[in-house]
């Protein structure tokens, strides 16, 4: 749950039941709200959200089996949990099949009562859960096609569609900004798991010491600072795609972990004694190339074999130049969309400029490029002055040669590729972060 | 000065432990605590058919004793207490409210079959108190188990927390976005 207070609704037409679950919800955090009766909850149902109803079953005016049945086409998703006196739990049974959470019986075992209520809300956050994933699915499926229409494209097309129809591991190379995660949620949302949730890790991201803990969770006082219980990410992606980016980059002893899991679907979350099964499906990326990283000993070749059951290569976009135009028309598209303005055409030679470029940064370059025209350009066609590309124009030598000005368009060129991402721009240049900020302020160098 | 607190000790409950009791919440909340008998008659707040005293409505009568100067009161009883809904209650307090009650009923290890044990059952007596008070100057339950303000369901609970507010809860006390008491 999110640190929004959950809100309740308490129908019960005894006044003194009403007021005495109130104070004991208001006590357990919650925000609470009463209604005397059906049509009562009903009228305050209209105004506002609720994350659970406790509902007493004999009312006059509607009782509760008569507002559960309006409830179920007006709000199919509320949670409902019944109170009901002992002679009447043959109703409470009728409740539970209208779809009902569960019932109570009046008086209640306080430990009883908090035990439903959590259970309520624990099933009512992976509901809610589930459907924002699979809104999120079908947003990517709309918002984010793989545009293209080369060979290679294709190519990279038809493997997706083989391997989604697979359980079996998938590697998925490419320099880095060709869309690797993209093709991976393609993976999932064409595969049978696209219901359940595609978790993503970027391992390349992460510091070691959280990466563990990251991808197996921990129990509450595994190390100083868990306070909490906390799933990892093994284990949210129960049902779904495990996503594991920069593959390469993992440590050498999470890969032996890695290969446990693997192997076995099971694992321990840190500090917990218990097994936790997991049914997930891999899918890694990487810029790496893997084949040397287990030739020099960085990589286990047994992990390599686990992980490598289909590899798909995304071509880089100079090798793909033909997709160029349709990418710059999905993006102009885009971008006008979300900007909500005017849609831009390509002039001619800015077109042979982007033909002509060499694209290091790949599709996330060719996009941060059309943002920065769409964002200053001010005709309605996109000129060559509008893009940021650095294109060795004229004999192909810049005229400043000097070491810093070489320097300086390096540092910018890679803060383009990488988004504006300072610390991910730093990890490429080979230096801390210190020094690459030092370096933007020296060269004044306006990042993203 | 911060209002007192009156631990009205009710019926005929008088405990050896009172003095200890007084001094231990004093110590926990920050207040300045006075303990002594209220002569208030329970027979018109007990439910014959579940053989149990009526928390709620002992606490409308317990704001009606409230000590002078917007002080608190917190009535102490050995009898059972319970609430509509729920078979039995610890103790009860109104969020942000002047009042609250405690029974030591089920808080006396002899309730569950377990040989007397006194100090057992100041431990306790002192944790209810507190947390009573806690919901009274608007904390609402605490996640963290060791917090004073950790529900609890059993008595087991109780033997887990400590007497104290968690630092998140003291900042809130603090802080003052637990509230003052109002009626
Ligand atoms: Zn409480
Ligand atoms: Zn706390």
């Amino acid at each position: 749950m999110s640190h929004r207070k959950p809100r309740i609704m308490i129908v019960d037409d005894e006044r003194s039941v009403r007021e005495s679950l109130r104070e004991w919800f208001l006590e357990d955090g919650f925000e609470v709200v009463t209604a005397e009766d059906g049509l009562d909850a009903l009228k305050k149902l209209d105004s506002d959200p609720f994350d659970l109803l406790v509902v007493d079953l004999k009312m006059p005016r509607m009782d509760g089996i008569s507002l559960q049945r309006r409830l179920r086409e007006t709000h199919p998703d509320l949670t409902i949990i019944i109170l009901t006196a002992f002679a009447s739990v043959e109703t409470a049974v009728e409740a539970l099949k209208l779809g009902a959470f569960d019932y109570v019986t009046k008086p209640v075992d306080p430990d009883e009562l908090s035990h439903t209520v959590r259970r309520a809300l624990e099933r009512k956050q992976l509901t809610d859960e589930n459907a924002r994933l699979r809104d999120k699915v079908t947003q990517l499926a709309t918002a984010a096609p793989i545009v293209g229409s080369s060979r290679g494209m294709e190519r990279v097309m038809e493997l997706v569609g083989t391997v989604a129809e697979t359980d079996a591991s998938v590697v998925i190379r490419g320099e880095s900004g060709t869309g690797k995660e993209l093709i991976a949620r393609a993976i999932h949302g064409a595969s049978p798991r696209r219901f359940f949730p595609i978790v993503a890790v970027n391992c390349g991201a992460i510091p070691e010491t959280l990466l563990e803990s990251e991808l197996f969770g921990h129990e509450k006082g595994a190390f100083t600072g868990a306070h909490y219980r906390r799933k990892g990410k093994l284990e949210l992606a129960n049902g779904g795609t495990l996503f594991l980016d920069e593959i390469g980059e993992i440590p050498a002893k999470m890969q032996v972990d890695l290969l446990r899991v693997l192997e076995s679907h099971r694992f321990n979350r840190l500090g917990g004694a218990q097994e936790i099964e997991s049914d997930f499906r891999l899918v890694c990326a990487t810029n790496r190339d893997l084949e040397a990283l287990v030739k020099e000993g960085r990589f286990r070749e047994d992990l390599y074999y686990r992980i490598h059951v289909f590899s798909i290569e995304i071509p880089p976009l100079r090798e793909r130049r033909e997709d160029i135009p349709l990418l710059v028309e999905h993006f102009v598209e885009k971008l006008s969309r979300s900007m909500g303005k005017p849609s831009k055409q390509l002039s001619e030679e800015s077109e042979e400029l982007l033909q002509a470029y060499d694209w290091p940064g790949n599709v996330r370059e060719l996009e941060n490029a059309i943002e920065r025209a769409m964002v200053i350009g001010t005709t309605d066609s996109i000129r060559p002055q509008d893009l940021p590309l650095q294109v060795e124009q004229e004999g192909g030598t810049p005229r400043d040669r000097s070491l810093e000005s070489l320097e300086s368009e390096h540092i910018a060129r890679v803060l383009r590729e990488e988004s504006g991402n300072v610390s991910q721009a730093a990890r490429v240049l080979g230096i801390d972060r210190g020094t690459l900020y030092n370096k933007i302020k020296k060269y004044g160098i306006r990042s993203g | 000065m911060k209002p007192e607190i009156l631990l009205a000790h009710l019926g005929s409950f008088r405990p050896t432990w009172s003095e200890e009791l007084r001094r231990r919440v004093a110590a926990a909340t920050d207040h300045f605590v006075r303990a002594e008998p209220l002569g208030i008659d329970l027979a018109p707040f007990y439910a014959p058919e579940r053989q149990q005293y009526h928390a709620t409505l002992l606490l409308a009568e317990l704001l009606r004793h409230l000590p002078a100067s917007g002080g608190r009161i917190v009535g102490i009883t050995a009898e059972d207490l319970f609430i509509p809904v729920l078979t039995f209650v610890f103790g009860q307090a109104q969020l942000g409210g002047p009042a609250a009650v405690v029974s030591v009923m089920r808080l006396h290890t002899e309730f569950y079959g377990l040989p007397t044990d006194e100090r057992l059952l100041v431990d306790r007596a002192v944790k209810e108190v507190v947390h009573e008070l806690g919901h009274g100057f608007g904390l609402v339950h605490c996640p963290d188990r060791s917090c004073v303000m950790s529900s609890s369901t059993y008595v087991e609970d109780v033997d887990l927390k400590s007497e104290r507010f968690c630092t998140e809860c003291s900042s809130l006390l603090v802080a003052g976005s637990a509230t003052t008491p109002h009626t």
